[in-house]
């Protein structure tokens, strides 16, 4: 059984509550404790409907302001797959948690309300699918029995959205964008007369069709070493295995590999899961390797197969989302995370600040929380990243404040 | 609906024993917070799986609060006996002996919120700086918030709002001397998950979650475990009837189901056709709408 990441996003009021309410009602995954629990607290708010985003606003400082301040996770099930959705906040300052709950998803779920269109809001959220590269995009047009299931107002739209996509990363992508109404479940998990134009499948058929993300393992071969064992007993002797999870590609048994920090070579001679020996291990194993020969390797340092290794950089320009209250300072240290390697790194330069609805770039001295922008970076050792365009699993990096332990931004490596 | 084989998801395996290795790395010293329940049963396989052939290198905490069901116990030790694992128990009487905590009384009395107490003097004493608990986003709307490394201060305390962003696989462990961090591995696990987990990968688990005859009580339209922990009023005559726990929690706040259920493949049968979520049967979650999130800011885990 496979697990789909999905990210939601929309604007204040555009239904998304009640679209992930009527996914988890008509998969059955609520029960009828929570929905009673659910009717109490809106006929205590004074609302004469039960209002689903109760369900997943869980704070109470959220169920007070009516908003959500934070990633939610929700989960539900199909005989199919499981999926996950991160939920994440419509209001406009909360691009830090969009970026945070997309950067796990395979599938970003955009919605529109059919009354209002595209709005500021779907700019960003677009902007975001695309700078993570989110492999699947689905844009519900919901509220459509507010424009009586009109398949004008549809078109329209969706010509719109067509607009959008011309240039961007989904150009050439099939993107599904499929009208429908949450409040009625028509076209969430069942199709509908009303809407009987539509010749597209529901939206949950779609998202059951959506064929398991294998990308990372297509690309080269990364594994960064978490944790070195050494069971140093009898049985285990002279055992010394590399832990951690094939973040792109494939290991095979007897395999060459290199350890890139300092460039030693030598062959894979067992590749364990618990007591399992396997011939080869995938993007998404977490396993135990073993080599044939004593090699200095430690956690922090990526294997890698000789063939297609990236270059280690101290100089690294990326583009990133600033994701703290304190504003990114130009010369100022921070620790660099990535894979299980942290190094001092010092930001250069800011080369230009997006204003994400827009798509225009400025020359800013300054980020602030929310900002996304490019810069570059000079780092205390070399980093082995692959540039996220080409290999996502290997391209990016947070930054943490030495000082507050905070961390402050994610980057994607150019 | 029932009789669909549903499969355990292997990545959530692959992503918790992730998470295991990154607190191995990244702390000096952590600990399993331990209660002989399904999903700390859980925990400690992968724990076994993430670091074999070697041992699991941190110790299980176990925060007793005396009102524990003596399956669980008995459970809890046959497992440490046979895994070979360290335990350490801190006593929630030992916390109440030293005027710490105070003994909740009336009918409605439990242990529960004393506990966090308990822990986090545990935490101070031997210097845990992480604490690993099996608790899953799932099963509580404030924990859907949670993070995989949650941050809390040195009074033990969750800050919702100041939360760290958790982006691709990156984890942060980084704190100052006297924070913390709690850690879960199976955030993005379900109640079924556990549950298809334990049956494909065959774990025992105490005899209290599989059908049993046993005395409890009626309150709230609750069946309670009758023992000498619980007050009960005259009205409240004990009787014995067929139940099984589906959460193991204190003798005095984990409500019973009446069930046959006497096989894991009955249990995960039951499970889909259940109209009461896992939590619904936590006595301690329905003392108000944020019961969870303002136990959570205290220290609980």
């Amino acid at each position: 059984m496979d697990v789909l990441r999905i990210t939601t996003s929309g604007s204040v009021d555009d239904g998304k509550s009640t679209l992930i309410g009527r996914l988890l009602f008509d998969t059955k995954s609520i029960t009828q404790d929570k929905m009673e629990a659910l009717t109490a607290a809106s006929k205590r708010k004074g609302l004469d409907f039960t209002d689903l985003s109760l369900l997943t606003d869980g704070l109470i400082a959220e169920r007070e302001q009516g908003i959500t301040i934070d990633v939610a996770h929700i989960y539900f099930s199909t005989p199919n797959r499981k999926y996950i959705i991160a939920d994440t906040p419509g209001h406009f300052e909360y691009t830090r948690n969009m970026v945070t709950g997309a950067s796990t998803a395979q599938v970003s779920l955009i919605l529109i309300d059919a009354r209002k269109g595209i709005v500021e809001q779907t700019y960003r959220h677009f902007f975001i699918a695309c700078m993570l590269r989110i492999p699947h995009l689905v844009v519900c047009i919901n509220k459509m029995d507010l424009v009586d299931y009109d398949e004008t107002r549809y078109n329209q739209i969706t010509e719109d959205f067509q607009q959008l996509l011309k240039g961007s990363f989904y150009e050439g992508k099939e993107v599904s964008i499929v009208p429908m109404s949450s409040l009625y479940g028509e076209n969430v998990v069942t199709s509908t007369e009303k809407i009987s134009w539509y010749k597209g499948l529901p939206l949950l058929d779609y998202l059951e069709k959506i064929a398991f993300d294998d990308e990372d393992r297509q690309h080269p071969a990364r594994f960064p070493v978490q944790y070195v064992i050494r069971p140093k007993n009898e049985q285990y002797h002279d055992f010394r295995g590399f832990a951690g999870k094939v973040a792109s590609g494939s290991l095979h048994v007897g395999e060459e590999i290199v350890s890139l920090h300092n460039g030693q070579r030598s062959k894979i001679k067992s590749i364990e899961k618990f007591e399992q020996q396997l011939s080869a291990a995938h993007a998404g194993d977490s396993v135990v390797i073993t080599l044939e020969d004593e090699i200095d390797i430690s956690r922090g340092n990526l294997l890698a197969t000789p063939d297609r290794v990236p270059e280690g950089r101290k100089e690294i320009i990326a583009q990133i989302c600033w994701m703290d209250q304190q504003k990114l300072s130009p010369g100022k240290t921070y620790l660099l995370q990535h894979g299980a390697n942290r190094i001092k790194a010092k930001v250069q330069q800011i080369l230009g600040v997006t204003e994400v609805t827009t798509n225009r770039t400025e020359e800013k001295t300054d980020m602030g929380l929310n900002d996304i922008g490019r810069i570059t970076l000079k780092t205390a050792q070399p980093v082995f990243a692959d540039a996220y365009a080409i290999n996502p699993a290997n391209g990016t990096f947070i930054l943490v404040d030495e000082f507050s332990n905070a961390t402050v931004a994610v980057g994607f490596v150019e | 609906m029932s009789s669909i084989q549903w499969q355990f998801p292997r990545a959530l395996e692959d992503e918790a024993i992730y998470i295991l290795r990154e607190t191995a790395a990244q702390f000096e010293k952590p600990a399993i917070l331990f209660s002989g329940g399904k999903d700390s049963i859980t925990l400690v396989r992968l724990a076994q799986k993430a670091f074999h052939p070697g041992k699991i290198p941190f110790p299980l905490l176990h925060v007793d609060t005396g009102h524990n069901f003596p399956e669980t116990i008995q459970f809890r030790d046959w497992l440490v006996e046979t895994l070979g694992l360290e335990l350490i128990v801190r006593n929630v009487q030992d916390s109440i002996n030293q005027g710490k905590v105070k003994e909740e009384t009336g009918k409605y009395a439990s242990r529960n919120a004393l506990q966090t107490v308990t822990l986090l003097d545990a935490i101070e004493e031997l210097k845990f700086d992480a604490c690993i608990g099996g608790a899953r986003r799932d099963e509580e709307k404030a924990r859907a918030k949670e993070r995989i490394f949650s941050v809390r201060d040195e009074f033990g305390q969750w800050n919702a709002k100041i939360q760290r962003p958790e982006l691709f696989d990156h984890l942060n462990g980084k704190i100052n001397i006297g924070e913390n961090v709690r850690v879960f591995p199976i955030s993005n696990w379900t109640e079924l998950d556990v549950w298809n987990y334990i049956r494909e990968e065959n774990l025992a688990i105490p005899s209290i979650y599989f059908s049993h005859e046993r005395e409890i009580i009626e309150r709230d339209g609750m069946y309670w475990p009758y023992s000498e922990y619980l007050n009960t009023t005259e009205e409240e005559v004990p009787f014995r009837t067929k139940v099984r726990f589906r959460t193991v929690g204190d003798m005095t706040c984990t409500a019973a189901v009446l069930s046959e259920a006497d096989k894991l493949e009955d249990i995960i049968t039951e499970i889909l056709a259940a109209k009461i979520s896992e939590r619904g049967a936590r006595i301690d979650d329905k003392r108000s709408e944020a019961a969870m999130e303002k136990r959570k800011q205290a220290g609980y885990f």
